[in-house]
């Protein structure tokens, strides 16, 4: 077992403390920019780029340090989809057409395929801010999964080499260095609280936002020709760990999905988020992710055994074992290629299905004993230094806490086996009405320029329906601020509407009012019990319209008592009615679909029917002044993805071209 | 608005232990933590405080940027201390 390491010596603090940062709360500063970023993550980082490389002025307010920020911000041991890079065997259009089939067709063809088409470009700007792509240290020289000629490595399917294992933590100081050069004005410890549009009016041109710093306190006014949304998705909807909040979620505690909460407000289009799935990796009861024997992900393939050590076998999609470790990285006989990140982790398609370990019902029925442990001295010595060495020291959360921890308190990955505690990719049990927004889950609405349905704004990563990784943050980030940058360019900066900015600060001090009252924790902990409650496995008409009231409830008593003493208090208040907005946004969009669907995991009692051919359709909502307005669109809406790409692109096509 | 103060946090966890005989009061941690869990300590060169130890995401960025090896130490919650053991004790195990 792991040592205790250290004890807590916190300085004795007693009773109550001054403020340490200067306070500002009476200043308002006005910022006039052409692109405005909101969210200073990966895709942030490169819409600023992006826009920036047209000439626009850019400000990016980061609501913690852009240097370090982001569900990627400490990291990431691989970039998935890059079919562009010299190696790969399969085009952006065959990559792309596999994710949506795999999804059954609930996927993002526009924003999936800029991430194929041009997230090997944002790999070489990486490169040239001094961000480590390849093995220039020879580390890996011979490898199956390297080509000596770029020095790339590749992951998973080392046959078509289009995901590529990367030193991702030096990304985003690597960012941070190229926004600075590119002279992007950075605003960190700054929460981006609310869109401002034409006259104050939902569904108006968006003309800027405003913002909180969460040390001084200080209001920020900016206003924009054009705003690109770059916020994480949702979280802490279902799970809260009061005492813990960090580690409720998969993504970090500063990714609270703030984006989705002002673009409900202002009329921004949503669709997707009726699906969530239960959850897989969260909160106390689980481990974090890759920080446990697994074969998935970082860990991908590595050998399971038993508890007597006996190896758990790896078979390909038609059951055939795979006798060697090398066959684990190939596809199938006849099989084109196979995906494992990017793919559809709990239904894949025969087609792009990969090779996996067998199922652990079936192993426990064959007489394999638990628990089951990663068995790293079983790989091949190189395979084995990629997994423990390069990927868990690059990936956001293993590099301190799992690679430095474990080796310190003495686990040897030649000796030792991990213990692993959830099948495939979970390293946790957690119960139907748990859930969580994972892999594919759904966002706002974009059409071929990475524009909302609101004029002036843009979107990109994470608050995009069907996000997912960093290649796919990175590569939309960037084409929404170019074309951000566009339409500034050809538009006139619109007036403030003042009584909106003035109630926007009303809105967003008004907690300051009260040093006592309700927690923003006991907050989050209602919502999650009414999530669960109204929202859970199983959905209904009935249920899902008493959740809307109970949220109501909420928002009208508890929630008008909560306190902040300070600016750091008056964030997370700020996030917590985010989360409350984000709930009712998430409850709205279950009662718009009116059909059961098993690719959304999506369960009505009402409509109990799996996916109906009627309801094969992306469901949007949205709110006008007068109620919440549903709609629908095809799910092949973009068109064809080629054609619709180049004609939206002609002057980046041109400019790569050499 | 009244004068702004603070009360320091019950946690469940207890993330970073801070050595002050080697810290130096740089507050690199102060600067990169995304949850910004420090603050500063009022006198300059001194450790920072742990204001807000329940917001650690447990991703250990302080500990990366810190330029005085154990200066700072992350402390993984009770909860999700792992398992593991020798393959050698292993029952059926034959190398």
């Amino acid at each position: 077992m792991e040592k205790e390491i250290g004890r807590n010596t916190t300085p004795d603090i007693s009773g109550t403390m001054q403020w340490p940062y200067p306070i500002e709360w009476n200043r308002t500063e006005v910022i006039d920019t052409d692109v405005l970023v909101l969210g200073g993550g990966a895709s942030g980082c490169f819409a600023a780029m992006g826009a920036a490389s047209k000439g626009a002025r850019v400000v990016l307010l980061e609501k913690a340090a852009t240097y370090s920020s982001g569900a990627m911000g400490s990291g990431c041991d691989h970039w998935e989809m890059a079919a562009t890079n010299p190696c790969s065997r399969v085009t952006p259009e065959e990559l792309t057409d596999a994710m949506i089939r795999g999804h059954r067709g609930y996927n993002n063809g526009i924003s999936h395929y800029i991430e194929c088409r041009e997230g090997y470009d944002r790999l070489l700007d990486l490169e040239r801010f001094r961000g480590k792509i390849r093995d220039t240290d020879d580390e890996f020289k011979g490898a199956d999964f390297r080509d000596d000629a770029t020095k790339f490595l590749f992951a998973y399917d080392y046959t078509n080499r289009f995901t590529l294992r990367v030193w991702g933590r030096t990304f985003k100081p690597a960012m941070y260095r190229g926004a600075k050069q590119m002279r992007v004005r950075l605003i960190d410890r700054t929460m981006a609280a609310g869109l401002l549009t034409e006259g104050g009016r939902m569904g108006a041109r968006v003309t800027g936002a405003v913002a909180v710093n969460g040390r001084t306190g200080k209001f920020v006014v900016c206003r924009a020709k054009a705003t690109v949304l770059c916020m994480s998705r949702p979280t802490r909807l279902w799970l809260f760990v009061p005492g813990a909040t960090g580690i409720s979620e998969f993504r970090p505690p500063d990714c609270t999905g703030d984006g989705h909460a002002m673009g409900w407000r202002a009329g921004v289009e949503f669709t997707m988020l009726e699906k969530s799935v239960r959850a897989e990796w969260s909160g106390l009861r689980s481990f974090p992710p890759y920080s446990t024997g697994n074969n998935h992900n970082t860990w991908y393939a590595c050998t399971m055994v038993d508890a007597e050590g006996r190896e758990i076998p790896w078979v390909d999609r038609d059951g055939r074992v795979l006798a060697t470790v090398a066959e684990r990285y190939r596809p199938a006989p006849g099989q084109r290629f196979f995906l494992k990140g990017g793919g559809e982790p709990d239904f894949p398609l025969y087609e792009f299905e990969g090779p996996e370990t067998i199922a652990v019902e079936e192993a426990v029925k064959r007489g394999y004993k638990l628990p089951f442990f990663a068995d790293l001295g079983a790989m091949p010595e190189i395979e084995r230094r990629v997994i423990w060495g390069m990927m868990i020291g690059n990936e956001g959360k293993t590099r301190v806490p799992v690679l430095q921890a474990y080796t310190e308190a003495g686990f040897d990955p030649t000796r030792d086996i991990l213990q692993s505690y959830g099948d495939g990719w979970r390293s946790g049990q957690f119960l139907p009405q748990e859930r969580q927004f994972f892999g594919i889950p759904g966002g706002v609405v974009n059409d071929w320029n990475l524009k909302t349905n609101l004029d002036g704004l843009y979107a990109a990563g994470d608050v995009l329906f069907a996000s997912d990784c960093v290649g796919h943050a990175a590569a939309t980030g960037h084409y929404a601020g170019r074309h951000a940058a566009d339409y500034a360019s050809r538009i006139d900066m619109a007036e403030l509407n003042p009584e909106q900015v003035e109630s926007e600060q009303a809105r967003l001090y008004e907690p300051l009012k009260r040093d006592h009252g309700v927690s923003w924790q006991a907050v989050n902990v209602a919502i999650t019990r009414i999530m669960q409650n109204y929202c859970g496995a199983v959905k209904s008409d009935d249920l899902l319209s008493e959740g809307l009231r109970a949220l109501d409830d909420l928002r009208k008593h508890e929630a008008a008592a909560l306190y902040a003493r300070n600016p750091h208090d008056l964030l997370r208040v700020q996030e917590v009615l985010n989360i409350l907005t984000n709930a009712e946004l998430v409850m709205q969009s279950c009662l718009a679909r009116k059909a059961s669907s098993r690719q959304l995991q999506f369960t009505r009692l009402d409509h109990p029917q799996m996916d109906p051919p009627e309801w094969h359709k992306f469901v949007t909502v949205r709110r006008q002044s007068d109620g919440v307005k549903t709609g629908a669109l095809s799910i092949d809406y973009y068109g064809d993805l080629p054609d619709n790409y180049e004609r939206h692109n002609a002057d980046y096509i041109k400019e790569s071209t050499p | 608005m009244s004068r702004p103060y603070f009360i320091p946090e019950q946690a469940l966890v207890d993330p970073v232990t801070i050595n002050p005989e080697i810290c130096v009061g740089c507050n690199l941690c102060v600067y990169v933590c995304p949850a910004d869990l420090f603050l500063p300590n009022p006198q300059k060169t001194r450790e920072p405080i742990v204001m807000y130890p329940g917001e650690c995401w447990f991703e250990g960025s302080c500990v990366d940027i810190c330029p005085e090896p154990g200066a700072i130490v992350l402390n993984r919650p009770l909860a999700s201390r792992v398992n593991w053991r020798p393959k050698s004790e292993c029952r059926n195990y034959s190398p």
